[in-house]
C-alpha cells in the first residue's frame, strides 16, 4: 500500500464576510495550498470538495465543476455531502485513491458561506442534517441535540456546565496565536456560565461561531514526494468511519459517539497505533459537549471523564494530550464543509512545526483527526504521523 | 403555489399524526421485536421487511430534555420551549413539552403524547404533556 503525504495546505481566514462566495473563498485557500506544497496544479488528477449547505446559502448546487475552476484545475471534481464532516469523508476518499493507485495528487478541501444566511437561518440550514420529520419538526436545533446530549451526559456520568466551560476557555486560550481564527479573545469560565443560554445548558460560549471559510489540501503519493523532493514530512496513515442512525433518539445511546468510536477503531487500527499512541488531537468541537463526547469516543479520555479533561489540564496545551491546539471549532471557527480539510491541515502544521503553537507538540509523532456530522451519525478520524 | 400543492402530506408521517391525535400512536415492530418510526418499509436493525404496527404505551418517561431559547424560524414565537427525548415502549420520540413550567421539566416526568401546534407557524408538533 503506498503512503500519503501532506504536501501542502491552504486556509482561508475564518470569521464574517458575508459578502465573499465560496468559489472565492475556495480560491484563496487553494492558491496557498499550491504555494505551500509546490506542486504544480496541472498535476492535480481530482479535486474531492466537501460543502453542506450551499443550495441554502447561495443558491448553487453542483460544487465539484465550479470550484475546480476556481482553483485552477483541469481535473474531474466531486462534491461530497455529509453535514459538518462533508470534507473529513473528502479527505477520506482521497487518502484511498492515492493509496490505491488511482492517483498520485489529489486536491481536497472545502469551503462553506454561512454568514449571509443571519443567525435563524443558518440555524434553520443547519438544522437539516437532523431528521427533518422526526426531529426538525418537533422544534429540535443543533445546538438542541446537543444540549439534549449534555443533559444526557450529565445525567449519567456526572458533571456540569462548569467543566464544560473550560472546553471553551481552553480552546479560545489556544486560539490567541492562530491568525486563521475567528476568535481570538482570551474568556474565562464566569464568561461561559453568563453568556447567553441558547439551549440550556449550552449557551453562546458553549457554541462554536457561523463562519465563512475555505481550506484546501494537497495530498500526493510517497513516491510522487520522493520524485519531486518535496518537503513533506507528515503522512496519513491511518483513515477510518463511522456512522449511526440519523436520528439522535434512535441510538443506543444519548451520551456516547459510537461513530466516532467505530471511525477511531478503524483509524488507530489502519496506522497500527494505539490510542496511547496518540500525542495531539484536533476533534470536533462544534459544542463544548462534543469535545467531551469525541475525546471518550477515541480514547484519549476514559468513558465518564472526558468531562473533567480540560478542566485538570490533561487537554490543555501543557498537557498529556493538548486538544484542539488550532482553538477548535469553537474559536477557531466553523464553516462546515470546510471543517474536516482544516483539521488536516492544522494538525499537519502542528506536527511538521509550522504552527504557532508547535512549541507545545515538539516532540510529538502522531495525531489524529476527528470530525463529525450531524450528531455524530456519521464520523471520519484520521491518523496523521511526522518523520523525526 | 396552487392549493393542491399546499396540501401535499408526508405519507406516514402526517398518518401517523393523525393517529397520536386520535390517541392511536404505533411504532412499527419487525419478528424480533426491534422498534422504529413510520415511514418505514425495513427494520433498521435488522433489515427484516414484515414490519407491523404496534400500540404505544399511553405513558411514556422523558429521558433527556433541553430548554431551547434560539430556534429555527418555525419556532420563533415559541421560543423558549422545551424539547425532550422520552421512551414510549419499544420507540423514543423528540417531543416538545407543553403543559409544565419550563423550570419543572426534568428526566423521569412522566408524559403522555399530546399533539400540538406551533405558534409561529399554525403546524402541527409532536408534543409531551404531563400525565
Amino acid at each position: 500500500m503506498r503512503d500519503v503525504r501532506v504536501a501542502g495546505a491552504g486556509l482561508t481566514a475564518f470569521g464574517h464576510v458575508p459578502e465573499r462566495t465560496s468559489r472565492d473563498l475556495f480560491a484563496e485557500a487553494s492558491i496557498a495550498a499550491f504555494e505551500d506544497s509546490g506542486v504544480p496544479r496541472e498535476d492535480v488528477e481530482a479535486l474531492l470538495y466537501g460543502n453542506f449547505m450551499g443550495e441554502l446559502s447561495e443558491h448553487q448546487g453542483h460544487h465539484g465543476p465550479l470550484m475546480a475552476e476556481a482553483a485552477g484545475v483541469q481535473a474531474p471534481a466531486t462534491r461530497y455531502e455529509s453535514a459538518c464532516a462533508s470534507s473529513g469523508t473528502a479527505v477520506r476518499d482521497a487518502v484511498m485513491r492515492i493509496r490505491n493507485g488511482e492517483a498520485d495528487v489529489v486536491l481536497v478541501g472545502g469551503a462553506e458561506r454561512m454568514t449571509n444566511l443571519g443567525t435563524a437561518g443558518a440555524t434553520e440550514a443547519l438544522a437539516i442534517a437532523a431528521d427533518d420529520l422526526w426531529e426538525v419538526r418537533a422544534g429540535m436545533t443543533f445546538p438542541g441535540a446537543y444540549a439534549l446530549m449534555a443533559q444526557a451526559y450529565f445525567s449519567e456520568y456526572g458533571g456540569g456546565h462548569e467543566d464544560l466551560a473550560h472546553v471553551a476557555v481552553k480552546n479560545h486560550e489556544n486560539a490567541l496565536s492562530n491568525e486563521k481564527a475567528q476568535y481570538q479573545s482570551a474568556i474565562e469560565v464566569d464568561d461561559v456560565l453568563e453568556a447567553p443560554p441558547v439551549s440550556e445548558p449550552l449557551g453562546l460560549y458553549d457554541s462554536c461561531p457561523i463562519s465563512d471559510g475555505a481550506a484546501a489540501v494537497v495530498l500526493v503519493s510517497d513516491e510522487y514526494a520522493a520524485e519531486r523532493d518535496l518537503d513533506a514530512p507528515v503522512s496519513i496513515s491511518g483513515t477510518g468511519q463511522g456512522g449511526d442512525r440519523m436520528a439522535l433518539h434512535d441510538r443506543e445511546f444519548l451520551a456516547r459517539s459510537p461513530a466516532a468510536r467505530e471511525a477511531g477503531e478503524e483509524a488507530y487500527a489502519d496506522a497500527g497505533i494505539d490510542a496511547d499512541d496518540v500525542d495531539v488531537a484536533e476533534v470536533h468541537d462544534c459544542f463544548t459537549i462534543a469535545e467531551v463526547l469525541a475525546i471518550e469516543a477515541l480514547d484519549v479520555a476514559p468513558i465518564g471523564e472526558g468531562i473533567s479533561a480540560a478542566r485538570d489540564g490533561r487537554t490543555t496545551a501543557d498537557g498529556d494530550t493538548p486538544v484542539n491546539l488550532s482553538g477548535g471549532l469553537k474559536a477557531k471557527g466553523h464553516p462546515v464543509g470546510a471543517t474536516g480539510a482544516s483539521q488536516i491541515a492544522e494538525l499537519s502544521a502542528l506536527l511538521a512545526g509550522d504552527h504557532p503553537n508547535s512549541e507545545f507538540v515538539a516532540d510529538a509523532t502522531t495525531g489524529v483527526a476527528h470530525n463529525a456530522g450531524g450528531t455524530v451519525a456519521s464520523a471520519t478520524v484520521h491518523v496523521l504521523e511526522v518523520d523525526r | 403555489m396552487s392549493d393542491d400543492e399546499t396540501e401535499v402530506q408526508d405519507a406516514g408521517f402526517d398518518e401517523w399524526l393523525d393517529a397520536a391525535e386520535a390517541d392511536a400512536a404505533y411504532a412499527l415492530e419487525c419478528p424480533d421485536g426491534h422498534g422504529s418510526l413510520p415511514p418505514r418499509r425495513v427494520c433498521p436493525d435488522c433489515g427484516a421487511t414484515d414490519l407491523e404496527e404496534t400500540s404505544l404505551p399511553d405513558a411514556g418517561e422523558i429521558e433527556t430534555f433541553t430548554v431551547t431559547h434560539v430556534p429555527t424560524p418555525a419556532f420563533e414565537e415559541d421560543a423558549p420551549y422545551a424539547t425532550a427525548i422520552a421512551r414510549f415502549g419499544p420507540v423514543r420520540l423528540t417531543g416538545q413539552v407543553v403543559g409544565v413550567d419550563l423550570e419543572d421539566v426534568e428526566t423521569g416526568l412522566e408524559v403522555e403524547l399530546e399533539i400540538t401546534v406551533s405558534e409561529t407557524t399554525g403546524e402541527r408538533v409532536l408534543g409531551f404533556g404531563p400525565v
